[in-house]
């Protein structure tokens, strides 16, 4: 397990502050290293800067930083949990990498009672049946950009759909997300395997079908492949192409303008027009070097979230089910990069959510903000949730 | 079934053959006559993917990046063959996996160090952008070139081992390595130019696959998979049966990719149909290999016993 403390990094800048109760103690997992290492990286680096901001503190407290590496896998994950409470003895933990290792997580988080912000993840039974008080979902739950699309795809008037995505949980769930709100036909389901590379077959046949709109779910390179592949078959451009999370910060700077005109559902952009967003951008890019992602703005929200609910308790942390209450009640208080958020009752968000178009200018591909698509969204599984 | 759409297909299948071939007829060579295991042989796959997208963006010439992607995956190969591979040459296959699967990853790690872990931005001159038609089906123009590449070095590849000096040692080395040292030739040389040749068709398939495929750490990962499908299923050290077995397999994977949830459709519930059958179509080439394997256990087109 790699291990990396950035304990000093933030807390020892501050040394001469005198603290009223002990420093606090935050947990931060996710995925660092692999293929999809960027993602946790991204996030890290998204709570670091806010923590920067912030002078090293939550409230007047001093904070130290315990950094590990679930390499995508949920046993490490779950690993990682237990030796954040019983050998660190965090007062909060942020990160929690993707849906499959917060599921392996979740037992742990539910029993300790502490604080635990979820920034990528958000499944289903985590906002349904299995909604736990301390675990909160600060980024989405998983079906609603998908959700958004579905219904911006509507709005437009497309009569049908062809939907791809690859063959796991994620990748159903997204799919059925679409089709809570687009009411048109579907054409075709396809679900390739998880890491193929090639799409030349997928795409031979989506061109004899030739449909309305084409909706997708691929993350990271394999979107990159994807929109490259669909590009070069002369589909880009012909056929209207919505995604998720197959357009963002990071595939961008590999696409360009290769992504020109297509659509994609999210909630947060860099083109988002609110003070705390630029504030963040302009940060993030003088830092870092590189336009930031929405899973460094959610981990950004997290610190700025955490920082408000222990104003709220004048910096004392110790009383786990007090800081849990701080924290969802600061959830429609806290500075966000969204401009508006709030917990629901299921600890997800309630957020809106875009239509965000990436538009080639010259050489330069830019992100635009086309639609508003929900308001104060909610997910289609807080009914299930018996918290109240 | 839709014809234009059928051939469109066999082309996808074809295209996907060639980059397999390039990659395999290396990693054929070495093994079969070397009997050296290289599984780094992804790793070259991926310097030529690197350095090809790099230089293109640098120069924009994209004749110039194609030659220094191969060149540079080349060279990459040499240093590889004479600091690790060489001092194996004499050990079990157990060592070699070891040591080469250590320089995969040194590989993957030196690339983030280098070009950072996000998929690296690729592109191609506007002439090959676009898609043409043909047979009423639309089809990118920079696949058809990959396979116009592939048919030419397939030539250039029979041309040497059939027709040239070189050629015929190796010929003779893949079956007759000791006496082809005693004879006299100079078979350390040729072990190095043979290495190098391999890691050159690699770093070639890596330059043309980059604009199609994502250019990132790792991404000679799983195409070295279906290498080695290849070059067991086309008889080791036959660079005839790499062909032969790349396209083979290419054209079953992607047909089975794109037929067999609809012939499942006529029998299943559709959604079981597309379940089972993309789940069967990304097995059919391993279900080749084990056929291959209990039937010919030296390949489809073996050049000899050994």
């Amino acid at each position: 397990m790699r291990k990396t403390t950035v304990a000093a990094l933030v807390a020892g800048l501050f040394m001469a502050v005198p603290a009223a109760h002990a420093d606090i103690t935050i947990g931060f997992s996710g995925v660092l290293s692999g293929p999809q290492g960027v993602l946790g990286q991204d996030q890290r680096d998204g709570f670091m800067l806010a923590m920067e901001q912030l002078g090293g503190k939550f409230g007047d407290q001093k904070v130290n930083v315990v950094i590990e590496d679930d390499q995508l896998k949920p046993d490490v994950g779950a690993q990682i949990v237990q030796k954040f409470l019983e050998r660190d003895k965090v007062d909060a933990i942020v990160g929690l990498g993707f849906s499959n290792v917060l599921m392996a997580e979740l037992r742990r988080i539910k029993d300790s009672g502490v604080v635990a912000i979820a920034t990528n993840a958000g499944p289903g039974p985590v906002a349904g049946k299995l909604c736990t008080p301390n675990l909160f979902g600060v980024a989405w739950q998983n079906d609603t950009m998908s959700e958004a699309m579905g219904q911006y795809v509507q709005d437009v008037g497309h009569k049908n759909a062809y939907l791809m995505t690859s063959s796991y949980q994620a990748g159903k769930d997204k799919l059925n997300g679409f089709k809570r709100y687009f009411k048109g036909d579907i054409v075709k389901e396809v679900y390739t395997p998880l890491g193929q590379l090639d799409f030349s077959a997928e795409i031979s046949a989506l061109q004899a079908a030739s449909p309305e709109a084409l909706f997708v779910f691929y993350t990271g390179g394999t979107g990159v492949n994807f929109v490259r592949q669909l590009r070069q078959a002369g589909i880009m451009g012909k056929t209207p192409v919505y995604s998720e999370g197959m357009i963002d910060s990071n595939t961008l700077v590999s696409l360009k303008t290769q992504a020109d005109g297509n659509i994609y559902g999210a909630t947060w952009a860099p083109v988002l027009d609110n003070p705390q967003s630029k504030k963040f951008v302009k940060a993030f890019e003088e830092k870092y070097g590189h336009t930031p992602s929405e899973y460094a703005a959610n981990a950004y929200d997290a610190a700025y979230l955490l920082d408000t609910a222990v104003r709220k308790l004048n910096g004392d942390v110790s009383d786990r089910e007090a800081f849990v209450k701080a924290v969802k009640a600061a959830g429609s208080e806290f500075p966000t990069v969204r401009g508006k958020f709030a917990f629901n009752t299921n600890n997800m968000p309630v957020q809106n959510l875009y239509a965000f178009k990436a538009e080639a200018q010259g050489d330069e591909i830019v992100v635009k903000q086309i639609a508003t698509v929900f308001t104060d969204h909610q997910d289609a599984y807080v009914s299930e949730c018996n918290m109240k | 079934m839709n014809s234009s759409l059928f051939l469109s297909q066999l082309l996808n299948g074809l295209q996907l053959g060639v980059l397999l071939f390039l990659l395999s007829s290396g990693l054929t060579l070495i093994f079969g006559i070397m009997n050296f295991i290289n599984l780094a042989h992804g790793s070259l796959y991926m310097v030529g993917a690197f350095v090809g997208a790099a230089t293109y963006n640098a120069s924009g010439s994209f004749l110039f990046s194609l030659v220094a992607a191969v060149a540079s995956a080349a060279i990459v190969g040499l240093v590889v063959e004479h600091l690790v591979a060489r001092p194996l040459y004499r050990h079990d296959h157990l060592y070699q996996v070891l040591a080469t699967f250590g320089l995969m990853m040194f590989f993957n790690e030196l690339a983030i160090v280098i070009w950072g872990n996000r998929p690296y931005f690729v592109t191609i001159p506007e002439v090959i952008r676009g898609s043409v038609e043909i047979l009423g089906a639309q089809y990118p123009v920079y696949r058809l070139l990959i396979i116009a590449v592939g048919v030419v070095v397939a030539f250039g590849a029979w041309f040497l081992i059939q027709k040239t000096r070189f050629g015929m040692l190796v010929r003779a080395g893949t079956t007759h390595a000791s006496m082809v040292s005693v004879l006299g030739a100079n078979v350390d040389l040729l072990k190095k130019s043979l290495f190098m040749l391999g890691a050159a068709l690699a770093g070639l398939a890596g330059t043309l696959a980059g604009p199609i495929l994502s250019v990132q750490s790792g991404m000679g990962d799983p195409v070295l998979i279906l290498a080695l499908v290849v070059i067991v299923v086309g008889g080791i050290g036959s660079i005839r049966g790499a062909l032969f077995a790349a396209i083979l397999i290419a054209v079953i994977d992607t047909l089975g990719r794109a037929y067999l949830p609809q012939l499942l459709a006529l029998a299943l519930a559709p959604t079981a149909a597309n379940t089972v059958g993309s789940a069967l179509a990304s097995m059919l080439i391993y279900l080749l290999m084990a056929f291959v394997l209990a039937f010919r256990p030296h390949g489809l087109m073996v050049s000899a016993k050994r």
